[in-house]
């Protein structure tokens, strides 16, 4: 169990993949901590915009220490990311939240499903899926024809591409894919935009097979503290005692059954 | 050189605790600062029964600051007592436990709960801009705050802080009231009640539509309010909004604070709470001073 904290990282390299995602590469100790499905806590200088910006970790290079983030201009704080040059400084707040729980997968057929920006996590996770023996199928679902992190995946299984606009691939979403290619799957772990989230929650139902999602919302404090990133679960949660999880921290991962999306 | 201060007949090692709602009963700001050190740790608010809180988004980051409308979610008194008392009883440091509720006999009945239990001090929330029944509507009439905290003071075994709204047109007059009632104290400023609207999708950034601001822009307003309270009352105040260094504090200590409490700030730095009181310590040995008392309401007027 690592210590979460709050340090400085250096820059060694910032790329632009695609129109407006940018491929971050950090040296930290964090990396050698982090797990795949966890996520970082990434500070601004501007004084004005005080939280950290919440950013999934997309590889862990933990002989290294090489942290690698991708991630997309979402506002203002993510824009001044973007502009960090090798050897600059920058502070982390982490190692933060749940991951993955790989021995879910272990000996299973294992499919991730990425849908846009939520598809650098399933980096990482395909990469310790694939070191533990459980290669997985990975089902990238892009806006367009811009496959970024495509070519990383595929050193770590087999990727089929979706496109909501049909340039590459399947037409369509991770979902048509899945019908389309006639995937089977025996667990599914995922990350995405809602919809998509949602979708495969009640594919999973169907299929009766476990889905693991990673889950979004505004945060303050990404430690567990403040109650502001909450979703909402299907069973009263152990530590609130309502039907109210963390996802800073119980999650941001979790069973989709678990949460009521 | 002493930094240890007493407010109704109970000895804080240091003037800094933490603003309820910030830091939880400790557990989750225990891997990054060490419970000891602190002067207090002021619990997220609790109610008689768990309360669910508000939809999210809950929270949005302003110039400055954040707003925030969690709704007062919490696990109850039972689990409150039964999980987070014991927990924070292994620290060496003092415990006040922050009180909500919907209606007068919500509250009481949290108090009277509370009265067995090894915690220090309890702050009655009285000023949560966020829950639609109970909470501020005690806090924002005089005769109301004045009500409630005579039957509060009545019940409770432990020293009453009254924790204010800054959502009000005379301050002092509040701090009065309190006063009056036989409150042992008042801490402020709660949040002041804000409004955030995205602009491209024309919604409120809040479920809850306004949400309470804190964090370093409120400063001013907060440092102004404790200097009036202070002068309004006899009792000690406890200062605090959007205090986030050593220089921060001792302002609100200058202007009539007994102590302080760091917010917003914990989410930003984590470790606020002990650089603030390492700060405070460098302060008093820049300037000579032998107890921390001294600074109290020490501006020159």
């Amino acid at each position: 169990m690592s210590t979460k904290r709050k340090e400085k990282a250096r820059v060694i390299s910032q790329n632009r993949l695609a129109p407006g995602i940018y491929d971050l590469r950090l040296f930290t100790e964090m990396a050698k901590e982090a797990e795949a499905g966890q996520f970082v806590g990434v500070y601004t200088k501007d004084a004005s915009k005080l939280l950290p910006r919440p950013i999934s970790i997309c590889e862990a290079d933990k002989e290294q220490g090489v942290l690698r983030l991708v991630y997309r201009i979402a506002g203002e704080g993510t824009a001044e990311i973007s502009t960090l040059q090798e050897g600059q400084q920058v502070e982390l707040l982490g190692v933060l939240g749940s991951g993955f729980p790989l021995c879910k997968a272990q000996g299973k057929q294992t499919v991730l499903m990425g849908g846009g920006i939520g598809i650098p996590p399933m980096l990482e996770l395909a990469k310790e899926l694939k070191e533990m023996g459980t290669e997985p199928v990975i089902i990238a679902g892009y806006r367009d024809g811009e496959l970024f992190l495509k070519e990383d995946l595929e050193r770590y299984g087999k990727v089929l591409v979706a496109t909501e606009d049909g340039s590459v691939g399947t037409k369509g979403n991770v979902l048509t894919a899945v019908q389309e290619q006639k995937v089977n799957a025996e667990v599914i772990m995922a990350c995405g935009p809602m919809p998509m989230l949602r979708a495969i929650k009640s594919y999973a139902v169907q299929q009766g097979i476990k889905a693991y999602i990673s889950l979004e919302e505004r945060m303050a404090c990404g430690v567990g503290a403040c109650l502001g990133c909450v979703c909402t679960t299907t069973a009263k949660d152990p530590h609130s005692h309502v039907k109210n999880a963390r996802i800073c921290t119980d999650g941001p991962v979790f069973e989709a059954r678990e949460v009521d999306i | 050189m002493n930094t240890e201060i007493t407010i109704a007949g109970v000895t804080f090692q240091n003037p800094v605790m933490t603003a309820s709602g910030t830091f939880g009963s400790g557990m989750e700001y225990g891997e990054f600062v060490d419970l000891n050190r602190l002067g207090a740790v002021v619990t997220k608010g609790v109610a008689n029964v768990p309360w669910e809180g508000n939809k999210t988004p809950r929270v949005a980051e302003v110039y400055g600051g954040m707003l925030n409308a969690i709704g007062l979610q919490n696990p109850g008194i039972d689990v409150f007592l039964e999980r987070d008392i014991p927990f924070l009883k292994k620290f060496d440091t003092k415990i006040i436990v922050n009180v909500c509720g919907k209606t007068v006999e919500d509250y009481l009945e949290v108090v009277e709960r509370l009265g067995e239990a090894p915690v220090d001090m309890l702050e009655i929330n009285v000023s949560c801009p966020n829950v639609k029944e109970g909470a501020i509507a005690f806090g924002q009439k005089a005769d109301c705050l004045y009500d409630i905290t005579k039957q509060i003071k009545r019940v409770a075994k432990q020293p009453v802080i009254m924790k204010l709204s800054p959502n009000v047109t005379d301050i002092g007059e509040m701090a009065r009231a309190a006063e009056a009632a036989g409150a042992d104290g008042v801490s402020l400023i709660n949040t002041l009640t804000g409004m955030k609207i995205d602009i491209h999708k024309r919604r409120f950034v809040l479920a809850n539509k306004t949400g309470g601001m804190s964090g370093p822009a409120i400063k001013p307003v907060a440092v102004r309010m404790v200097y009036q309270a202070a002068h309004a009352v006899k009792i000690p105040v406890i200062g605090m909004g959007g205090i986030a260094t050593a220089e921060d504090a001792i302002e609100f200590l200058l202007a009539g604070a007994s102590a302080v409490a760091v917010g917003a700030m914990n989410f930003v730095n984590p470790y606020a709470t002990i650089e603030i009181i390492e700060g405070i310590e460098a302060y008093m040995k820049q300037y000579g001073i032998k107890d921390l008392s001294e600074l109290i309401g020490a501006v020159e007027e």
